[in-house]
């Protein structure tokens, strides 16, 4: 209406695109590879889950649908019990292991000194390797003969590790935290680094310490990087299987068998893929109901909160 | 090395962590930090000593490895359980995981770049939907999926392939692509867009010419968390494959580790190796592949 000013939107109305064409975006067909990828991978084999635990199924014959049959198989065996026992163990001492460390080796490493950018180098050296190293590597390491124990020459590490069902459940929340700690003490660090310095001169003019300033200022700046970390950390700890495969099978007897690891035996090795199937769908839930409770523990979209704070 | 985003106009702080590795943070350290350096030192301990124990008895031989120390390096050194491993087809193993890294991250990128695009810059329920099953995905444990999976695949006759491993990965690969690039792709100015949709530009154009180049640190970012996945993936080989023409690295360790359970130190030489590639890939890299992931995962 006014002719006086001539704003951005009216001069791009005047050149050549309209103002609808400027608006409009991407049409969502850049998406649909994505997506279409996503959907028949992910998406449909998750419902496919849900519609073999109602089925008899050894993985090689014909599928029959079998009404509640497996499910009732599943609860009914305590093996299932106690696998999920196991993966919250697994979670919970994973957990209370790895986020202090990686938080405060995380806060260590963002500091400018030279050695300890050298030692941040030589941390990330666990990420490089496979699980199934991990655990040969660790597996070797452990033996009571001729393994780190007996090297030392340390009685009480020239144990049978992974022989005690005592012992074991520990030496895997070891393993997992050697293997994964690096990764979110890298997170941590470019967490850290993305606080601003001003807070810090701010609070040293006000004559705060080192320690008052890691707990008013750090940690509070890290709130989003421990929910993305906490959150990795927890619903990483239901797909550990590769690990504990290698390193334990899930043994001795059933102590590190956990959710993951009791699904592949029971559908591929015991042939039942029906119960696996159910299995998985309990994993699933599990997983899923644990994500959104970490999220809500942030209290909003992390997405929508991108630029605040930065 | 170009690891900084130059932004002509830049509203807010920008992918900062990318180019600031040297960032000093300057918090008045007046007195040096013992308990910090104590830590800090403790954990490379934990850290090499397993690296070290492998190493040194991976150039052992059977019968200095049954006398020896085992914390000791050997006194003869010798390379013949690395001459074993290399001859057990070793470079077909290596071959394999190339092929399957490679196969599913450039198009697992390329597709959820496209995705990131149009999440960002797009508007209507259609893509806001997208996103959220995206998102979906990061939060469901998609292993439980396998089963449905060796279903598809072995129905498509696709079992024993290396496809069989390259498609499941690159959709598997998707949520968490997706997520960064589009954390990324929403600090580009949008001033940047309309400029370039003044001047009439596509947004194909659009895309490869203005959005890539910005968000070149998350594109790396991703690739190479991606192929850190998928190179050392397990689930998906040991299910959908199964013949040692199909075998990947991963893998290899464990079937190796079953053949010659008694020559530990021959395993140990198989694990050396199959690290080796990641590791000099990291010294080449190292510098763009932390800064990287730094950044990638702390927005």
């Amino acid at each position: 209406m006014s002719t006086t000013t001539t704003t951005r939107e009216q001069l791009s109305r005047r050149d050549q695109p309209s103002r609808r064409t400027l608006e409009k975006g991407p049409s969502g067909w850049l998406a649909a590879p994505a997506l279409a990828f996503f959907m028949l991978f992910a998406i449909l084999p998750l419902l496919g889950v849900l519609f073999l635990s109602f089925t008899r199924w050894d993985g090689l014959g014909e599928i029959k649908l079998d009404g509640l049959s497996s499910w009732n198989t599943v609860l009914a065996d305590p093996v299932t019990g106690n696998a999920l026992l196991v993966t919250a163990k697994i979670m919970f001492f994973s957990f209370i292991v790895q986020a202090p460390i990686s938080l405060l080796l995380g806060v260590f490493t963002a500091a400018s000194q030279k050695y300890r950018a050298a030692l941040a180098v030589l941390y990330f050296v666990p990420l490089l390797l496979s699980s199934a190293a991990v655990a040969i590597a660790f597996k070797a390491l452990l033996d009571p003969n001729f393994g780190l124990g007996p090297g030392l020459g340390l009685p009480f590490l020239a144990q049978d590790w992974l022989g005690n069902s005592d012992l074991v459940l520990f030496v895997v929340v070891f393993v997992i935290a050697w293997q994964f700690v690096p990764f979110h003490t890298l997170i941590y660090q470019g967490g850290v680094r993305q606080i601003p310095t001003s807070l810090y001169e701010a609070a040293q003019i006000d004559g705060a310490g080192r320690i008052q300033q890691f707990f008013n200022i750090t940690l509070p700046q890290l709130k989003y990087t421990m929910i993305t970390s906490s959150t990795l950390m927890v619903v990483g700890s239901l797909a550990y299987f590769d690990l504990i495969f290698v390193l334990t099978a899930g043994g001795p007897g059933y102590s590190t068998r956990l959710l993951p690891l009791h699904m592949y035996l029971t559908g591929f090795k015991a042939n039942d893929m029906g119960a696996a199937s159910a299995l998985g769908v309990i994993l699933v839930v599990i997983g899923l109901a644990l994500a959104l409770f970490l999220q809500r523990l942030g209290g909003k979209n992390r997405n929508a909160s991108q630029l605040e704070g930065a | 090395m170009a690891s900084t985003t130059q932004l002509p106009t830049a509203p807010a702080p920008l992918p900062a962590p990318v180019a600031t590795r040297r960032r000093p943070l300057k918090t008045g350290r007046s007195r040096p930090n013992f308990l910090g350096g104590l830590g800090g030192w403790l954990w490379l301990a934990i850290i090499i000593v397993p690296v070290y124990y492998v190493v040194i008895t991976s150039l052992k031989n059977q019968a200095g490895f049954f006398t020896s120390n085992p914390m000791l390096p050997p006194a003869e050194p010798t390379l013949d359980n690395y001459k074993l491993v290399l001859e057990n087809d070793f470079a077909r193993y290596f071959a394999n995981s190339l092929i399957v890294t490679v196969g599913s991250v450039v198009p697992a990128l390329f597709v959820a770049f496209m995705a990131a695009y149009a999440i960002v810059r797009g508007k209507g329920r259609f893509l806001s939907w997208t996103n959220n099953v995206f998102l979906l995905g990061l939060a469901i444990p998609l292993h439980a999926t396998i089963i449905p999976i060796y279903w598809m695949i072995t129905k498509a006759h696709m079992y024993d392939t290396l496809l069989a491993l390259i498609l499941p990965s690159i959709a598997f690969a998707i949520p968490v692509s997706v997520l960064i690039l589009s954390n990324f792709m929403r600090d580009v100015p949008n001033e940047l867009f309309e400029s370039m949709r003044l001047d009439g530009c596509s947004d194909w154009a659009m895309m490869w010419r203005l959005a890539l180049p910005m968000t070149k640190p998350a594109v790396i970012t991703v690739g190479i968390y991606n192929a850190l996945h998928v190179w050392n993936g397990f689930l998906f080989p040991l299910i959908l494959t199964q013949s040692p023409e199909t075998r990947v690295l991963p893998l290899s360790l464990w079937t190796f580790q079953g053949e010659f359970s008694v020559n530990i130190p021959a395993v140990l030489a198989s694990v050396v190796l199959a690290t080796l590639p990641l590791l000099v890939v990291y010294v080449v890299a190292r510098r763009q592949l932390l800064s990287g992931l730094t950044a990638g995962f702390s927005k």
